[in-house]
């Protein structure tokens, strides 16, 4: 019955439940790929910040590096050449240690990799923004009143800085969300790979691809109303001031 | 390790301190006893140093030079690599921050919390005082500094007035050894001035230790035990009120209170 379902009682002549398992895939793949983004970009953006001048080289780096190379040489370079890498590495192994293994580069794991690195520079920059946003006295105080370091930014920052990260780190995802996309490249059966080998198998790219782009546009408008949810619950203490 | 602790054991004492920005010396070795119950005025004109030095005494600025004592507890320093002197341990640093309770000139009350909130953060995400006990001891401070009907409103929703009398108690609430007050009106519309002085003065009325930066003249006059009145980074004056107001001897003080216009 949930075949039948997922199938659109058959206007997916068949197509529809491995459709659907690819948006699945592509679900899991952006949220995994957040998740990472949003590490990194902490990171980035803290060693932006940072006084020592290592760390801001590094992150000045990343960000520029990945910024300044498409999403789609980001990806078949961490694929491809992640996979030559550590062919290299577990041959070394061999050589030297007589340690037998071999690693597959899973096209999951390499598309939220790369995802997640070039995001994370996006990432970066936008919550540079965002802490340079909240009011230094912020901090101050927290400091004056013996917070630790890690209280002062779970404390006082972090929830201050998230309203002014929000309207950027809900763009990025938006767009992170469509990049998941590009992974059909590196041959993951994502909703967008599923899909296009039906139409041209059934010869029907629009009875195919439609269904793709409702289930695309649903994802983004609830990403939009939790984001919004979210803006609501950080601007405490903002929006009652209008009041 | 002899040094630790001094006989006097005075609430905090600094001692010869010394702040260079760079190549610009803003504090040329100022030091300062405070008593129990001492309310210590800092007064002088702007970039004399004074805000300077009280930072110091939390090092929210790091001294290049120079002693403070807690209770005869000695901030430990170090000298990092590159030539920087720091504190030697972060924890002593917490520490005693926790116990000298700052209220700056804007407020700095976190925007994100209600008044309740921000008077209880520091009790019990530092201090460790049961959240339920914490509660109590914001009302009772919020109900000293007359703004407990506005617990529940966030800073942005208040006067300045409002807001700094918010940001006392917040700083009462720590129980504090000494209190810090950093320009603590002049952020302030003239109307609102006297609400903040008001709390202020019922405060060395109570014996608290207090260091104050301020250029409120008549508050330094009238409430202060100790007037420090500092030029170019260094004491130029210092006394009780009653001599350094009515019989300076120094030039610049004598300046500094003609009146200008």
């Amino acid at each position: 019955m949930w075949e039948q379902i997922l199938d659109l009682n058959g206007v997916l002549r068949g197509y529809g439940p491995s459709i659907f398992s690819g948006a699945l895939v592509t679900i899991q793949l952006g949220i995994s790929s957040l998740i990472l983004s949003l590490a990194l970009g902490l990171a980035g953006a803290t060693a932006k910040l940072s006084n020592s001048r290592f760390l801001r080289s590094v992150a000045t780096l990343y960000t520029t590096l990945i910024r300044g190379v498409p999403d789609l040489v980001m990806m078949m370079l961490v694929y491809f050449g992640g996979q030559v890498l550590i062919n290299q590495f577990t041959d070394w192994l061999y050589e030297r240690y007589e340690i037998d293994i071999f690693i597959n580069v899973d096209q999951f794991v390499a598309g939220v990799v790369a995802i997640g690195f070039i995001f994370g520079a996006y990432m970066t920059e936008t919550f540079r923004g965002a802490f340079l946003a909240v009011d230094k006295g912020q901090l101050e105080a927290a400091k004056a009143y013996g917070m630790r370091p890690w209280q002062c930014f779970s404390r006082v920052m972090l929830p201050q800085m998230i309203r002014h990260a929000l309207p950027g780190l809900g763009n990025n995802w938006l767009v992170m969300l469509k990049t998941t996309a590009l992974v059909s490249v590196i041959g993951l059966s994502d909703m967008v790979r599923l899909a296009s080998e039906a139409a041209r198998a059934e010869h029907d790219p629009f009875r195919f691809f439609i269904p793709v782009v409702i289930v695309y546009l649903m994802l983004t408008a609830v990403s939009e109303w939790l984001i919004n949810k979210a803006n609501q619950r950080y601007s405490v203490g903002v929006i009652k001031a209008g009041d | 390790m002899s040094g630790l602790t001094s006989a006097d054991g005075a609430p905090l004492v600094a001692e010869d301190i010394y702040k260079c920005f760079g190549d610009l010396e803003v504090l040329k070795g100022i030091s300062m006893t405070a008593n129990k119950g001492d309310v210590i005025s800092l007064i002088g004109s702007s970039g004399s140093g004074k805000s300077t030095f009280l930072r110091c005494l939390n090092l929210l600025e790091i001294p290049t030079a120079g002693d403070i004592r807690l209770y005869g507890e000695q901030v430990g320093f170090k000298t990092t690599r590159r030539g920087e002197r720091q504190p030697s341990s972060a924890r002593q640093v917490e520490r005693l921050r926790a116990r000298l309770s700052m209220v700056f000139q804007s407020f700095n009350l976190w925007g994100h919390m209600t008044v309740l909130e921000n008077v209880i953060e520091a009790p019990v995400h530092v201090l460790k005082v049961p959240r339920k006990e914490a509660q109590e001891r914001a009302e009772r401070y919020l109900n000293k500094v007359g703004i407990w009907d506005r617990r529940d409103y966030y800073p942005a929703q208040m006067s300045g007035g409002q807001q700094q009398r918010a940001a006392i108690a917040r700083g009462l609430a720590m129980e504090p050894e000494v209190m810090l007050f950093d320009e603590p009106t002049s952020a302030l519309d003239p109307e609102l001035v006297g609400e903040v002085l008001k709390v202020m003065r019922s405060l060395a009325e109570e014996g608290r230790t207090m260091v104050v930066v301020t250029h409120e003249m008549a508050f330094a006059r009238e409430v202060s035990s100790q007037v420090m009145f500092l030029h170019e980074g260094q004491i130029e004056e210092a006394g009780s009120p009653d001599r350094v107001f009515n019989n300076p001897d120094s030039e610049r003080m004598k300046q500094f209170l003609a009146p200008r216009y």
